[in-house]
């Protein structure tokens, strides 16, 4: 069992234990992808009195979405302790891969750039759908696809050069396509996923590094190497990533967010027609003879 | 918001649930518990947040 795991989820709380007191410092991501996220739910004309923050951080997405919303009461949960006393009361420590909440509870689970650090997604999406009331709804950004990309491929590179061998080192990512069918495969309704990407310059590839340390998201890979990276390593991976920088010496670095948006199901949900209930013949429509294929 | 409010929010003791066996938890006021007893598990609350980890959790059954 243990050797499937790819996020050795104590380190996780460790890292995110340790970036709770000064996240302030490193936490425009999380503020931007929150703005973002009550940007969508504006889009949706209907309250939602008790709302559940999964990976809420120091409360960053809390701030941009308590009180609005219909929101009477917003639980803040997070894998670290440090973190969900940071984002204020009622808060309380959870791991995502086993929730602690009570069937039909939330009318809204919301989630900004936490769900990429779970082992079990599917089971963490059931889980989810179970705790939601029906037609309660889904609203989650995690980190996906080409995120970081450019600095894999250097780190990578450079171990292969000065090590001779590579480690993983940043979260194998999930891709757009596979999150719908996931999600509709833990008995969600409606399911829509999205892809933003954010570009974030940087002068300086070690600004880069000590931002995603400081919101807690270096690796924590159970596969991580033991030792330290060599100094030669990382200095030919950041000499190489830095060669990425434009005319203004800057580095564009990728951040693709994906965004799902899910129901519960419901009766009131709008939902295709029962297979043979077609009155109309799709030949009649398309306006083809019956044979006209035919050989 | 800063203050020490003893005990847990009233409002999480009606949701929550033991994360290993979504069994009802029972609030030790005294021990500042949550204790699922099903799971022979008690769940600690720090500073009224309550730590829902198993891992963080005590053993029932070493304590009989």
């Amino acid at each position: 069992m243990a050797d499937s795991l790819v996020f050795d989820r104590a380190q996780v709380r460790h890292q995110r234990n340790r970036a709770a007191a000064r996240l302030g410092e490193h936490d425009f991501l999380l503020r931007e992808v929150a703005d973002r996220l009550a940007d969508r739910l504006l889009d949706i004309a209907r309250g939602f009195p008790l709302a559940l923050d999964l990976g809420c951080h120091a409360g960053q997405l809390a701030r941009a979405i308590e009180g609005r919303f219909g929101i009477e009461t917003l639980v803040r949960c997070d894998l670290s302790p440090a973190m969900a006393r940071a984002a204020g009361p009622p808060a309380l420590a959870a791991d995502e891969e086993a929730l602690p909440f009570a069937p039909e509870t939330f009318d809204l689970v919301v989630s900004d750039l936490s769900l990429h650090w779970v082992n079990d997604l599917p089971g963490t999406l059931v889980q989810i759908r179970d705790c939601l009331k029906p037609d309660g709804l889904l609203l989650a950004a995690m980190f996906g696809g080409e995120t970081l990309s450019d600095l894999r491929r250097c780190l990578l590179e450079a171990e292969l050069a000065e090590e001779r061998g590579a480690g993983p080192r940043v979260s194998p990512f999930a891709e757009l396509r596979d999150l719908g069918s996931l999600l509709q495969r833990a008995g969600f309704a409606l399911p829509v996923v999205d892809l933003d990407p954010i570009t974030v310059t940087y002068e300086d590839p070690l600004r880069l590094l000590a931002d995603l340390r400081g919101m807690g998201e270096t690796n924590a890979l159970v596969a991580r190497r033991r030792r330290f990276s060599r100094r030669a390593t990382l200095l030919r991976a950041l000499a190489a990533y830095k060669e990425q920088a434009g005319s203004d010496g800057r580095i564009a670095v990728r951040f693709d967010v994906l965004t799902l948006t899910a129901w519960r199901p419901h009766p009131s949900q709008q939902k295709p027609l029962a297979r043979g209930s077609g009155k109309t013949s799709l030949i009649e429509v398309l306006g083809e003879k019956p044979d006209a294929d035919k050989r | 918001m800063g203050e020490r409010a003893p005990g847990v929010d009233p409002k999480l003791l009606e949701i929550l649930v033991c994360p290993v066996t979504k069994g009802p938890l029972r609030y030790d006021r005294e021990r500042e518990e949550l204790v699922s007893e099903r799971a022979h598990l008690a769940y600690p609350i720090r500073d009224g947040i309550p730590i829902m980890l198993p891992s963080e959790a005590r053993s029932l059954d070493e304590t009989k």
